[in-house]
């Protein structure tokens, strides 16, 4: 069964008078448990299309299907549910919340999930160990490096157990160190709970870690094929 | 929406304090809005209650008996029985604290150097007294000893328009229930000073059984007063005396008697709320002002947490909760502010140079402001109404935040 389905995506902008075609035809189905990468350079369409797959966006036309539910045609309010039960999102920056702990960040989503306090801050210490965070439960994002920030954040997206994550550039304000511990959890997280992932990325060691690799130009698909990953830690 | 209310109240909390400079100018700013707002209403309720008591002291009593005809003519032709039966039974029984059973007719003081139209009040000291209706002070002499003293007291402005001073002998002249003119000469005892020198001119005491021996009435009284200890409750129990009183005497409570005291004490309240409002009006440009440059700095925070999945409705929640916290806490600091300034004032705030004036409103030379708990509540109400009524546009504009341009806010 797919776990993400497109068909015919359309997406434009305007800036200015000019009118920037986004997502152009789009199609595109991911099995459950794929890990996927997004490539392509700046402006291809790679975060509008993880926008429009995540209910951040909507497309100008055709359809998305996550996990069996149309996403495409839903209110503000559903898009929201949407995420916060389905959907688990990794960003370049800015992952989290400011005046919260690591902790406090973990628990957030599930907390609006309206998971009880024991129950929360139970799962929170342990998916914050599972990406090597613990002991740092209590420090504020200000008192991360980026790294530890991107690992607190996956936790985070991780701890209501999605079955699909979404990460855009996720490595691309990192060090090379830092990148290949956090695609070593990607690719661990992958394996061992069968999370769907999807990656946009348009950094060649970041591709090889998919099975998937989808290239974009311009708005469209220019290819997609299953690729040998990289091994852990090589 | 329930369970989700602490992380709100967390987020609302610790966003308040991340610029703690502009929450502490805007808490400034709230904390004296509210101080102004309590303290504007305790002044105003103190002129009111001054007002009010200054005019029962000159009725005075907050219910009186009289007969039916009384009020159209005060002449001691209309003049009635003192209190007996069922009406005396009533009168001795609570909440009524103290009546009093008074002669009040019209009458002429005349000294050697001129004369004045006078109340005159036949009154027996001990029974006025718990009343409050007696002269507060003093200022040469002493008041009557009891009801069969012969003796005079009169106002410092009277004695001084009429030059007269204690000691010295005046005439009293008044009607008798015949319409003869009944007069007789006394002597000063005593000179009192009152809040209003409208009062000191106006009010002359002499013994009761003096003053019904010289108009020939017998023991009848012109008045019963009564009191029950506060007059603002007196609706509660006057219709009790009126029961009992029969339907041959006409029972007034002072709202009947001075319409003009109620009505004051009836707009009290809403001037009270119309200038809460006003103040709170200018306050909440500063308040809409700190929340929208709160929202403004943190758009891509909101973006962050619309895109992990919180709904709109929440992210309102979160704004209005934030200011809801900025609005209690002003609002303790201004109640706090408005305890420690008007509670030392309650002593009295001489206003004596502006004494004239205030007179004309039925005021003396000293101000009691009243610190009460209704203008806290009131101020309260409109703070925290019109507070979240002005924070609904940021709130509403945060809730309406697409999350991908605001996540990618720079």
């Amino acid at each position: 069964m797919s776990s993400i389905s497109c068909h015919n995506l359309c997406k434009t902008f305007r800036q200015g008078d000019e009118v920037i075609t986004a997502l152009d035809r789009v199609c595109l189905d991911i099995d459950e448990g794929e890990f996927v990468c997004l490539s392509g350079p700046s402006g291809s369409g790679k975060t509008t299309l993880l926008n429009a797959v995540g209910a951040l966006d909507s497309p100008d036309s055709g359809a998305i299907t996550v996990g069996g539910r149309r996403v495409d045609n839903l209110s503000r309010s559903a898009q929201a549910d949407m995420r916060l039960h389905h959907i688990g999102f990794v960003f370049q920056a800015f992952n989290l919340i400011p005046v919260l702990s690591a902790r406090e960040n973990v628990e957030f989503v599930m907390q609006v999930q309206g998971v009880p306090a024991a129950r929360r801050r139970q799962v929170a210490d342990q998916v914050l160990a599972e990406v090597g965070m613990a002991g740092l439960e209590r420090r504020r994002p200000a008192q991360l490096s980026g790294g530890q920030q991107q690992r607190v954040a996956v936790a985070r997206a991780i701890a209501s157990k999605p079955a699909l994550v979404l990460a855009d550039e996720p490595t691309a304000n990192l060090d090379s160190s830092s990148a290949a511990q956090l695609m070593d959890l990607f690719v661990t997280l992958n394996a061992e709970r069968g999370i769907t992932f999807v990656i946009s990325t348009h950094d060649a060691r970041v591709m090889a870690y998919a099975g998937r690799l989808i290239k974009m130009r311009d708005g469209m698909i220019v290819a997609d094929e299953p690729q040998q990953p990289r091994a852990m830690g090589a | 929406m329930r369970r989700v209310v602490p992380v709100l109240a967390i987020l609302a909390w610790r966003n308040l304090w991340r610029n703690y400079r502009r929450t502490l100018i805007m808490l400034l700013a709230i904390g004296l809005g509210v101080w102004a707002m309590i303290f504007m209403a305790a002044v105003m309720r103190g002129m009111t209650d001054e007002m009010v008591r200054n005019g029962l002291h000159t009725l005075p009593g907050e219910v009186q008996i009289h007969q039916r005809d009384y009020r159209r003519d005060p002449s001691v032709v209309n003049s009635m029985a003192p209190p007996s039966g069922a009406l005396l039974q009533a009168l001795q029984q609570p909440p009524v604290v103290a009546w009093a059973a008074r002669v009040r007719v019209p009458a002429v003081l005349a000294s050697e150097r001129g004369s004045r139209g006078v109340t005159l009040l036949g009154v027996d000291p001990q029974a006025e007294a718990p009343l409050g209706s007696l002269p507060q002070e003093l200022v040469a002499g002493r008041f009557l000893s009891g009801a069969d003293d012969r003796g005079l007291v009169l106002g410092a402005s009277l004695a001084r328009r009429l030059e007269t001073g204690l000691g010295k002998r005046v005439v009293i002249m008044s009607q008798d229930p015949h319409n003869n003119v009944a007069d007789r000469g006394a002597r000063v005892v005593g000179i009192y000073r009152a809040r209003l020198s409208g009062t000191e001119e106006r009010f002359l005491y002499a013994g009761r059984s003096v003053v019904q021996d010289m108009l020939g009435m017998g023991g009848a009284v012109s008045e019963v007063a009564a009191s029950a200890g506060d007059y603002r409750h007196v609706a509660a129990w006057y219709p009790r005396i009126a029961a009992a009183a029969g339907a041959d005497l006409e029972v007034v409570s002072w709202t009947e008697l001075d319409p003009f005291l109620d009505t004051m004490l009836g707009v009290q309240d809403g001037f009270s709320l119309v200038f809460m409002v006003v103040i709170f009006l200018a306050l909440s440009f500063g308040l809409i002002n700190t929340l929208v440059m709160a929202v403004f700095e943190r758009i891509r925070e909101i973006g962050l947490m619309q895109a992990l999945g919180m709904r709109p409705r929440l992210i309102l929640a979160q704004i209005l909760l934030e200011s809801l916290f900025l609005l209690v806490l002003g609002l303790a600091a201004g109640n706090l502010l408005a305890l420690l300034s008007i509670v030392p004032l309650e002593s009295g705030i001489d206003i004596s140079g502006v004494a004239l004036g205030m007179e004309m409103m039925g005021m003396g030379n000293t101000l009691y402001p009243v610190l009460a708990l209704r203008d806290m509540l009131m101020s309260t109400g409109v703070v925290v109404t019109l507070g979240l009524l002005a924070s609904l546009l940021p709130a509403w504009r945060a809730a309406r935040l697409d999350p991908v341009r605001a996540l990618n806010t720079t």
